[in-house]
């Protein structure tokens, strides 16, 4: 089976669908680069992105399907919403999601209301996809996940995929959605890989994952966070202490009956995030959990996330404030007072 | 010269929308209606005029003061009564209320609350248009106000560098909520602004519905044939205030006497005879579009109000059941 980057996949999943639907178009700042002018024709894309992920795209679907943007998110996303509401799949994308708050209005507003406000005749099926996550050293403006923020606002879907895997699965069902879906990838992913069938189905949105089956404690890992988990949980085992890992990758909608029966099992939860704690999503699965699993919980729930502070850029301080495998396993052991 | 068919659509709509603001500024007045109230009189030529230059099936965006574009678009009017009433058989089943009166099936995009939210989504339907060689019109209704909003230069930009026919059509009403245009332009005229984007304008007389009607027909064709969106402005004046219970004590008295010499239900009564319209024509289509208000108004009142869980519905077109 072929090993992919989740930079890869996610490529994969974007050719697959241009191929399969010619309503998709991807819309972005440097998403072709200097391949939309003429002269550069033929050229390699200069860019793809910041991160090279959707390279190649305008060399097979041209320039009318793969299109270069102006620095205006207000006004393409807002476009993106116009042309979803009339027939295109459309992609945009958010370079970073920590630029979320120059179109915000056009999410929050417009893709995730017009549907309900309008009385229910129009539908946006359009996919965000952004970057998301630490420990680039990239500064308080470009290291945020900001996952909370969009799945508080109904009418939004929010996904955030861990593994190649996972990134082209959910991003097939992400583009064929007809309700409009943030997709979070994480910067930090980009160049972890695992084996990704060709010929993978679109995984549904809602769905979660149990990464590692266990008994004695639930590690609940956002993103980026399942690689800690499993780390932590790899140590543990020396202690005899067995972790079971779910990965929910969406949040909204959230899988929370795979959470449930997890937490059931076991009785003891850490809930691993690596955004700010208040109004988190660590702080909404821990509200869930004690609303519907409190008589079977053995200790109170559990939460590693971040400070509350911006995303401090100098290497001891991001390390710092990114959750460690050692704090998950710390806490692993005072739950089993092991 | 038009035909009368044409003639009696664009006098209908002028008295329909005239007639259904002044009774629902009197109904607000009497008794409580729900929810604010943004009404457009003074603005009917505009509403009537591009309308009258588009397809049925054209894409338009709105904005808050939407009454007139949604009647003027034919959307059914028991229908936008109902929903300003907040009842289930509302346009938008009562989910939407005055500010958000809207029917995709008529070609709404949407009404929106957000001044300037409109212009991003109609580039995006225009996009969507020119993709797909489609063949339908899009043009953008804002107010003064939202020439300075970024929504709006981000869009005019793309839109322009795209190559992308579309109409942005201001409405120069003379005030941006209650600041006064002439206070909060730049420019020495508000089109001006296209001149940042290289991009065409005309101007209008925003009170006469056949010069709207003139000279949106020949930047719908200028824009399709250049592939190339177009600015359009139209003054007018906003006898209404920003919204209904505003003292207007912003809006000087004189200022209003004035404006009230340029009223364009006036101008198009003025104008009949230029159209060989009798005064006997001009009462007929005051007669209908009364008894049409009228019975809109009527309607409405015996409509029922949504249950409570209604509320539940159509956030989604997908979503699990157990967690919604």
């Amino acid at each position: 089976m072929p090993i992919k980057t989740v930079k890869e996949a996610i490529n994969d999943a974007l050719v697959q669908s241009f191929e399969n639907d010619k309503n998709v178009i991807l819309m972005g700042e440097d998403i072709a680069g200097g391949k939309g002018r003429e002269q550069y024709q033929g050229t390699q894309d200069a860019w793809g992105g910041p991160f090279g992920v959707t390279q190649g795209l305008f060399t097979k679907f041209g320039g009318e399907r793969v299109r270069d943007t102006t620095i205006a998110e207000a006004g393409f996303f807002g476009a993106a919403v116009g042309a979803a509401m009339t027939g295109l799949r459309p992609i945009v994308e958010l370079m970073y999601v920590d630029f979320a708050g120059v179109c915000f209005d056009q999410m929050m507003n417009q893709a995730a209301k017009v549907r309900y406000m309008f009385g229910g005749k129009q539908k946006v099926p359009m996919v965000v996809r952004t970057v998301v996550g630490a420990g680039f050293r990239a500064g308080s403006e470009h290291s945020q996940t900001l996952y909370s923020l969009y799945t508080h606002i109904p009418g939004l879907k929010v996904v955030a995929p861990y593994d190649a895997y996972d990134a082209k699965g959910l991003l097939l069902s992400s583009i064929q959605d007809d309700d409009p879906v943030i997709f979070m990838e994480h910067k930090r992913l980009y160049m972890t890989s695992c084996e990704v069938p060709d010929d993978l189905k679109p995984i549904p949105l809602g769905k979660g994952k149990i990464r590692k089956n266990g008994s004695d404690v639930t590690i609940i890992a956002i993103q980026r966070m399942n690689l800690f988990a499993e780390e932590a949980a790899k140590e543990l085992e020396n202690n005899n202490i067995s972790c079971e890992i779910i990965d929910p990758r969406s949040y909204s909608p959230l899988d929370e009956d795979l959470i449930y029966t997890s937490v059931k099992k076991t009785g003891r939860v850490i809930i691993v995030d690596e955004s700010n704690p208040k109004c988190s999503l660590a702080s909404e699965i821990s509200s869930l959990i004690s609303e519907n699993c409190f008589s079977d919980l053995k200790s109170g729930v559990v939460k590693i996330t971040a400070p509350h502070t911006p995303v401090p850029f100098s290497p001891p301080m991001e390390d710092f404030y990114i959750p460690s495998s050692k704090k998950i396993g710390d806490a692993a052991k005072e739950l089993l007072n092991a | 010269m038009l035909d009368k068919d044409k003639l009696d659509w664009i006098y209908n709509k002028l008295f329909t929308i005239r007639f259904f603001e002044e009774r629902i500024k009197k109904i607000a007045k009497e008794k409580s209606v729900p929810g604010y109230l943004h009404t457009c009189i003074g603005s009917e030529a505009i509403c009537v005029g591009v309308m009258a230059a588009l397809n049925k099936d054209d894409w338009i965006s709105s904005t808050y003061r939407n009454h007139g574009h949604a009647i003027a678009k034919d959307c059914n009017l028991n229908q936008i009564t109902s929903e300003i009433y907040g009842r289930s058989t509302g346009i938008c089943k009562g989910r939407g209320g005055s500010m958000h009166i809207s029917d995709f099936d008529r070609g709404m995009l949407g009404s929106f609350g957000i001044v300037a939210a409109g212009p991003p989504v109609v580039l995006g339907a225009a996009l969507q248009e020119k993709i797909n060689n489609g063949s339908k019109n899009s043009v953008s209704f804002f107010g003064d106000g939202a020439i300075h909003n970024g929504a709006f230069h981000e869009a005019a930009g793309l839109a322009k560098l795209w190559n992308i026919p579309m109409l942005f059509v201001c409405e120069n009403n003379g005030y941006a909520e209650a600041t006064a245009t002439d206070w909060h332009l730049n420019t020495k005229e508000l089109s001006d602004i296209s001149k940042a984007y290289d991009m065409l304008a005309y101007r209008g007389n925003g009170n006469d519905v056949f010069d709207v009607f003139n000279v949106t027909k020949k930047a719908l064709e200028e824009s399709r044939n250049k592939q190339t969106p177009i600015f359009l402005e139209f003054k007018n004046y906003r006898f209404s205030g920003q919204y209904e219970g505003d003292t207007q004590l912003y809006q000087p008295q004189e200022e209003i006497e004035n404006a009230k010499k340029n009223d364009p239900i006036k101008l198009a009564i003025d104008n009949a005879k230029n159209h060989n319209l009798t005064k006997d024509d001009i009462e007929t289509y005051k007669k209908n579009a009364l008894d049409a208000v009228n019975s809109a108004f009527d309607f409405a009142d015996t409509q029922p109000w949504p249950k409570g869980e209604d509320a539940l519905q159509e956030v989604y077109v997908n979503y699990p059941k157990e967690v919604n």
